[in-house]
């Protein structure tokens, strides 16, 4: 199934990678493990948004909604029913989807920005009900000492589980954005009014990509909660929507891996200048400048562009 | 095979086509001519979903399609490339052509068998038959406007059309450009038995290779006929050819 997929020089590279990431636990102090997982958890959920906003061109301005729905509905199902915990890993990605979709049906019919605005209200709307509802989730607590299936409890565990449900994801998600899907998904971001002329349902189109993303912001949530043990509000607030938005710019969101990098960078700033000080945002400000200014494709995106010279002209956007 | 009858359309109490009326049959290539904003765009547009008439029908081999989307009307079989450039910037010359046969083999929702190695062999025959696939690797964005013109004609051949509706083909074209896009035309209607509808602007051009033209004033069909019956309606002299030049 992968033939095809990738060439045998990316192979060796996965391969190196997988064997480096599986031996990383035994050498690392506890400290690092947490922030590899983290960084995983993180750049699976910004490779997810991606698959929309880079591959599909939407302007999903409030991804974190379906991070938080999934960690959530996973949170929520291990507190408050006996089942399995297998099941609160299938319902997880599943009710992330279905928000999805919902969502979805109402955006979809706006275009370009107008789809982001009412996509942020919609999702802010979904916060606020997280937000209030004191009973069922919380409320502004969140939920804490989440009961972690014993056998990926621990932090090298966890570390272990997570890497591997996002190895998983990225390759699934690598084999969709390679499909005549994700082919279609791209002719629909460059111009969807001619994706229409060629024959394209550009709406359901997108809405499938959208369900989609939202299944794999869906399943980085659940992981975030294996790799916390808690889950808050703040998952779902708006403004960390845009905080994943910003890796996906930071990595380069016309590359598969960029957002990943991106997430990557963000997360390791966070930990480190939050050390220092408290207005970690206004480096992260800094940096969206500079990233606008100097690598407006990104980290990745750059350095393909220097290495390959596949994106030879600049490419600019109508409207 | 296409039969459109008193279409209308009004932009903001602007009438762009106001009786428009049209006879396509199997096989023939037909030229609509007009001056600016005659609404020969609108008229296009109209026909393939894009804009949605106010009034009027469109027959489609028996079937009336007015009010159908784009998507669906392209599947019965209807092509439109279109007057100003619009193709899939960031994608290959060869991808751009590759989504209009994956969606035409209706592949569009298939999720995980690699693109790479679907629809090759059809791609390359289109790319080969237009005279693209020495850039196929190239991305369409970098591509000078003439070639560009071309690679709008094999999207839409992509989807293996059986009316194929040309806006402006050869528009901001240098001569040489011109005349292999006529030839294209010719061969494509020849070789491929397709149903072409253009419109143009060069006289000379249209009255060699139309079988058959259409003129359009002020939104409204004066004629439809062949070039001869053109070329002498009174009507169409005063409106157009300026009585007697040629441009």
């Amino acid at each position: 199934m992968f033939k095809g997929l990738i060439n045998r020089f990316s192979f060796s590279f996965l391969i190196g990678f997988t064997i480096l990431f599986l031996i990383l636990p035994h050498f690392l102090p506890r400290f690092y493990i947490y922030f590899f997982s983290l960084i995983f958890v993180t750049g699976l959920l910004a490779t997810s948004l991606n698959m929309v906003l880079g591959y599909g061109g939407m302007y999903q301005f409030h991804h974190a909604v379906f991070y938080g729905v999934g960690a959530y509905t996973f949170a929520l199902m291990l507190i408050k029913t006996n089942l399995s915990p297998i099941f609160a890993f299938i319902a997880a990605p599943i009710a992330s989807a279905i928000i999805g979709l919902i969502m979805g049906l109402i955006c979809v019919r706006l275009s370009k920005l107008y789809f982001g605005m009412l996509q942020i209200s919609l999702g802010s709307l979904v916060w606020a009900i997280v937000f209030r509802w004191y009973s069922f989730t919380g409320g502004d607590n969140g939920i804490h000492g989440i009961p972690i299936p014993s056998i990926i409890s621990s932090t090298s565990k966890a570390y272990y589980f997570t890497f591997i449900i996002t190895l998983i994801s990225l390759i699934v998600m690598y084999m969709i954005v390679n499909s005549p899907f994700g082919r279609i998904f791209q002719a629909i971001r460059d111009n969807p009014e001619r994706s229409e002329a060629i024959g394209v349902n550009v709406k359901r189109h997108q809405l499938i990509g959208l369900v989609i993303a939202a299944f794999f912001g869906g399943i980085a949530g659940t992981l975030f909660v294996v790799v916390e043990g808690s889950v808050f509000p703040d998952l779902m607030f708006w403004t960390f929507s845009l905080e994943i938005l910003i890796m996906c710019l930071l990595g380069g969101w016309f590359t598969f891996l960029g957002p990943f990098l991106g997430a990557s960078i963000i997360v390791t700033l966070r930990t480190v200048i939050g050390i220092y000080t408290e207005y970690w945002t206004l480096v992260l400000g800094i940096i969206l400048m500079l990233l606008i200014f100097f690598l407006p494709e990104g980290v990745l995106g750059y350095f393909t562009e220097k290495y390959k010279g596949r994106f030879k002209t600049p490419i600019v956007n109508k409207e | 095979m296409l039969h459109v009858e008193t279409l209308q359309k009004s932009f903001d109490g602007f009438m762009a086509v106001s009786d428009a009326n049209l006879i396509v049959n199997k096989g023939e290539i037909i030229a609509v001519i007009g001056p600016n904003g005659a609404g020969k765009t609108t008229l296009f547009k109209l026909i393939t979903g894009h804009l949605k008439p106010d009034n009027g029908k469109v027959y489609f081999k028996g079937e009336n399609i007015v009010g159908l989307p784009p998507y669906k009307i392209c599947k019965k079989g209807i092509s439109l490339s279109f007057q100003i450039v619009n193709i899939f910037n960031r994608l290959t010359v060869f991808e751009n052509v590759q989504v209009a046969i994956l969606s035409y083999q209706k592949k569009s929702l298939n999720l995980f068998s690699p693109a790479k190695k679907l629809a090759i062999k059809e791609t390359n025959e289109i790319l080969e038959n237009v005279g693209l696939i020495d850039k196929a690797d190239n991305i369409s964005g970098s591509l000078s406007h003439g070639d560009q013109k071309v690679l709008e004609i094999a999207i839409a051949l992509g989807n293996h059309p059986e009316l194929l509706i040309l806006d402006e083909p050869t528009a901001g074209l240098s001569p040489e450009e011109t005349s292999a896009t006529i030839e294209l035309i010719k061969r494509l209607n020849k070789d491929l038995g397709l149903t072409i509808l253009f419109c143009e602007h060069d006289m000379d051009l249209v009255f060699a290779i139309a079988d058959n033209i259409m003129v359009m004033q002020l939104g409204k069909t004066i004629i439809q006929g062949n070039s001869d019956e053109v070329r002498c309606n009174t009507e169409v002299q005063e409106a157009y050819l300026g009585g007697g030049s040629d441009t």
